[in-house]
């Protein structure tokens, strides 16, 4: 199986340049930085785009999970509720996510999004994801 | 925040009814929903559709070619401003404060979603949408979502 780091890279956050951007205690810290295909009011971040950065953020490390204990399933989305609370600038975006509960069949997770101050979130997430037979 | 406010709109006399369907062009061929290639498809006095067309590069699940849920939030975020300029008849700077998506099941394979929002409460200080997104039939819903907006202080209205 492929890095399970990169199994939550889609085409779709490739497409908006979301990479990896460190691995903190096992966990992936993913970024974006900022231009023309995050943007929305000008100079500011699409909420879109910042939603995107999270969900990835929470498929990737519960990807990273799932490896660790040698669970492979199809995720599926059930869904995500975001909260913005701060404007979204011109610069670089990170997000990490936590994982609440991993069931067997559904997982809970929680992410946040921040630029220059890690306390100062510019957005939070809650997800959560069914966890499917990996052939279905 | 995930502020709407585009001075370019702004321009457009305070007195002409905002349009959706001017507002687009705009709206549409710049930033984050320019990458996602939205199109606007109708609106009603409450209420603005949009369509997110298939495209490769927007995919979830490579083998499976379903768009991937990012746009689809993108698209009913964008639907939602878009209703709430409608229902006020005027452009007025907002902010996405909550953002809520159910996905009832995966878009069909290589196929456009429609997402639609309808803005059903707006008080003073904040408004009330929710919607849905389907790819072809508006009975059998891929997501539903609902989203609370505040209007930005400073801005030119009170709502």
């Amino acid at each position: 199986m492929s890095d399970p780091r990169n199994a939550a890279m889609t085409a779709y956050a490739k497409s908006i340049g979301i990479t990896l951007h460190d691995m903190e205690d096992g966990i992936p810290v993913l970024s974006f930085e900022f231009g023309g295909d995050v943007e929305g009011r000008p100079g500011h971040l699409h909420g879109g785009a910042t939603s995107g950065l999270l969900e990835t953020a929470g498929y990737g490390l519960l990807r990273v999970e799932l490896a660790k204990k040698g669970r492979n399933h199809r995720l599926k989305p059930i869904n995500i509720a975001v909260q913005f609370l701060n404007a979204g600038k011109n610069r670089t975006t990170y997000a990490k996510a936590r994982i609440v509960k991993l069931g067997r069949r559904n997982a809970n997770i929680s992410v946040e999004a921040w630029q220059d101050d890690r306390e100062r979130p510019i957005a939070t997430a809650i997800m959560n994801i069914l966890m499917a037979e990996a052939d279905s | 925040m995930a502020w709407k406010c585009f001075q370019t709109i702004d321009m457009s006399s305070e007195l002409e009814k905002f349009d959706p369907r001017k507002a687009v062009k705009f709206l549409l061929r710049h930033g984050h929903s320019a990458k996602l290639g939205l199109q606007y498809r109708d609106h009603g006095a409450d209420w603005c559709e949009l369509e997110l067309p298939w495209r490769e590069d927007l995919v979830g699940e490579v083998d499976r070619g379903i768009l991937a849920s990012g746009p689809i939030i993108s698209m009913l975020d964008m639907a939602s401003g878009l209703s709430i300029w409608t229902k006020h008849q005027k452009f007025i700077a907002v902010a996405t404060l909550d953002l809520r998506v159910d996905y009832q099941r995966p878009a069909r394979k290589e196929t456009a979603v429609v997402g639609h929002v309808e803005c059903y409460r707006l008080s003073r200080s904040a408004a009330f949408v929710r919607g849905f997104a389907h790819d072809g039939d508006p009975q059998d819903t891929v997501a539903t979502m609902s989203g609370v907006f505040m209007t930005i202080a400073g801005g030119t209205t009170r709502v």
